[in-house]
């Protein structure tokens, strides 16, 4: 009995889930460093090149083995990277919509986080009563998908502030796409809920623990969520908005600094929130095919988060690899793959599971 | 001290008259996109008053969809067209007048309202099923029409849109 | 030339289905992946631990040279200066009161001999030009400094880098290199 229990248990659930919130919210901004540092060395790997490699604070002469080796591996990089986003000189140029200017990054990174709270990350801890997830919400998925067409708000209200065409163009663009492919992302996933039968988060889980991973029900629906997640979140072979090459940095031009670092932040959170919502949805979260059973110790509990975070890893190299593989979609390609096929095919998808289900339940 | 409940109303329901009206009556800045953003703002405080009486599939489809689909739209219209802030006019007393009377009778019926009603039962009923369920076999049986009435007016928006797009086919 | 139609084929439904593409697209990914991260072999020369090799001829920084027996062959005839391309080079002759050459076939040398390395071109004319083979252009390519003042390079420090390039006899060695490149007939004496 420890001080713990003496409070009353709203209390209790109040302290586990600001404890819960702080640790998903620092484990993935961690996450996000290292998925930029991964980023880079798989590029490079894939480019016939070596990653950062060189970076190495003082601490590094002091380990004696693992010290180079981490050094080699670019281990020490994020380090960097924040702290050059810190110290970089901020600018705000005069011909901006200061407000929009100012809140636009702010909007475009809370929605990747906020979709973090209802994926169930693990089973328990031991205890029954207190599961690892932060809103066992009963309309999980519905949450989800709410939170991130807001997120949307980002982009527009960016390519807007920043009052100049490049920017302007890419902030259109990009939020077009972003709502043209949220409506085949939530269509493809209507097959995955009426085959489980409840739109509650780890009732999908316990599902894919008795029946196998939905991606072999579903693979038509995982397919159709997988490409709309890489449209959603602007990466290629979407990434039209923000190429490069050709609208010099779309709607982030514009941004420096800090502001530049959150709507970089808010991408690749929006990549992990997307994988986490592919692993849980799709691949069984935080079972394997025998240790489904939720945990009953504390051990088994940090067993079925490695489990998730190692899962989770798999689909993030699976977004940077496939970054490297296509080239662009043509923006008309693109709302069209959208528009005119996904959706039809996400339909007829629906309307299968339907009178297979129908005919099942005769 | 009243409970968390009522406060959580209260406060909701506060910012969405505040945002309401910042979004018509904005002292600060008179921009369309102002507007626009002030009534996502009162969409959200909406939909917190749907999850205050335990309706939680229609404060997420309401903020899916009203907020995060339909005002997108707006938006896009808005800066596409570039719309210029409005001027300011100049207060006609007929204007002000015409509108105060207005206010007047309206604010006269809800007040009547409100102080000759008798309540009635307890509040929302809490369904252990939750509403997703009873939602969608009531739209399916017992209001089939409407829904599909609905569907058939969303058919011939888009159809009227498509075709007020076109271009002439020479 | 008329223009030559080039037949495309339609693509089947199999290439529509994007699946070729992608299939291909992961084999030429993961082969390269393989060779760099797996087996070690990216194609990065990691500098400065790996330094490539200077090839034969290689214009780098010029620097002054001795003789084998250890005397500056510099004797301050400026046609470098006036060479130059940039004018990164400037010379301060001796002048009449000067101190006299410190080998015995010079008739002076120079007081001061600075090249300013910020400016430098590398292209060699210097080199070409000189008639006393005083100046060569090694292989030095790295040059840095921490400020423009220690980038101008006085005479010490340029013979101190040039090192001793001898066993010349500047005209008999020109001959021979004339009658290799058959670039003018000299008559033998």
């Amino acid at each position: 009995m420890n001080v713990f229990d003496y409070l009353e248990p709203t209390t209790q659930f109040v302290i586990f889930s600001a404890v819960k919130i702080a640790l998903v919210f620092g484990v993935t901004m961690t996450f996000v460093a290292y998925a930029v540092l991964a980023e880079r060395k798989i590029s490079a790997w894939i480019q016939d090149r070596v990653g950062p490699n060189r970076t190495a604070p003082p601490i590094a002469k002091y380990l004696p083995v693992i010290g180079p080796i981490l050094v080699r591996l670019g281990m020490f990089q994020p380090m960097a990277d924040g702290l050059k986003f810190l110290l970089k000189e901020d600018f705000t140029p005069a011909y901006v919509r200061k407000i929009y200017f100012w809140l636009a990054p702010a909007i475009a990174v809370i929605p990747a986080f906020l979709t973090l709270a209802v994926i169930p990350f693990g089973s328990t801890l031991g205890n029954p009563e207190n599961k690892m997830v932060i809103a066992d919400l009963n309309v999980g998925i519905l949450y989800t998908f709410g939170v991130v067409s807001l997120g949307v708000y980002g982009i527009v209200l960016a390519g807007y502030a920043s009052n100049s065409k490049y920017p302007f163009l890419g902030g259109i663009r990009s939020s077009a796409q972003m709502i043209s492919y949220e409506i085949a992302m939530g269509m493809s996933v209507v097959a995955v809920f009426m085959v489980v039968g409840d739109l509650n988060l780890g009732a999908v889980i316990q599902y894919q623990a008795k029946y196998g991973w939905m991606v072999f029900h579903q693979p038509l629906a995982f397919v159709i969520f997988l490409i709309s997640a890489f449209a959603e979140t602007n990466r290629l072979p979407f990434d039209l908005p923000e190429s490069e090459s050709e609208l010099v940095g779309g709607y982030h031009t514009e941004y420096s600094s800090m502001k530049f670092a959150l709507f970089f932040l808010g991408e690749y959170a929006a990549m992990i929130s997307a994988s986490a919502m592919m692993v849980t949805l799709f691949f069984g979260g935080w079972t394997l095919p025998f240790i489904s059973e939720p945990a009953s110790s504390l051990l088994g509990g940090l067993l079925h988060i490695a489990i998730f975070i190692g899962k989770l890893s798999v689909l993030m190299v699976v977004f940077i690899w496939v970054r490297w593989m296509l080239p662009r979609f043509r923006y008309d390609q693109l709302m069209d793959l959208g528009w005119r096929r996904f959706i039809p095919l996400a339909l007829g998808n629906i309307l299968a599971t339907a009178i297979v289900l129908a005919f099942i339940s005769i | 001290m009243p409970d968390i409940t009522d406060l959580l109303f209260y406060g909701f329901a506060g910012l969405a008259l505040l945002f309401g009206f910042l979004c018509v009556a904005n002292p600060i800045s008179r921009s369309p996109v102002t507007s626009a953003m002030f009534l996502v703002l009162t969409i959200v405080s909406l939909a917190g008053l749907f999850i205050l009486l335990h309706a939680f599939f229609l404060a997420a489809i309401q903020v899916l969809v009203y907020a995060g689909a339909v005002m997108v739209l707006f938006l896009f219209v808005i800066m596409l067209l570039e719309l210029k802030e409005e001027e300011r006019r100049k207060f006609r007393k007929f204007t002000v007048g015409a509108g105060v009377i207005a206010v007047a009778v309206i604010a006269g019926l809800l007040l009547q309202a409100v102080f000759k009603a008798v309540p009635f039962g307890t509040g929302p009923t809490v369904l252990a099923e939750g509403l997703t369920q009873p939602l969608g076999r009531i739209l399916f049986t017992q209001y089939l029409l409407p829904f599909e009435l609905l569907s058939l007016l969303l058919l011939v928006a888009m159809v009227g849109a498509i075709l007020l797009t076109k271009k002439e086919l020479k | 030339m008329s223009t030559k139609i080039v037949d495309r084929k339609p693509l089947s439904f199999f290439e529509n289905s994007y699946l070729p593409t992608l299939v291909s697209g992961l084999k030429v990914t993961w082969k390269h992946f393989k060779k760099s991260a797996i087996q070690g072999k990216p194609l990065t020369m990691e500098y400065p631990e790996q330094k490539w090799v200077v090839p034969q001829g290689y214009r780098g920084a010029p620097y002054l040279v001795k003789d084998q027996d250890n005397n500056t062959k510099c004797v301050s005839c400026q046609l470098c200066e006036f060479v130059c391309p940039p004018k990164a080079i400037r010379i301060t002759p001796p002048g009449p009161n000067g101190a006299p050459a410190d080998r015995k076939n010079a008739e002076k040398s120079p007081a001061e001999f600075e090249i300013n390395m910020l400016r430098c071109i590398f292209c060699g004319l210097c080199q070409e030009v000189c008639p006393e083979e005083a100046i060569f252009l090694q292989k030095d390519y790295s040059l840095t400094g921490e400020s423009r003042e220690e980038m101008v390079y006085g005479k010490a420090r340029l013979l101190q880098l040039g090192g001793i390039h001898g066993g010349i006899q500047k005209w008999k060695h020109k001959l021979e290199e004339a009658k290799e490149q058959e670039v003018f007939p000299v008559h033998a004496e």
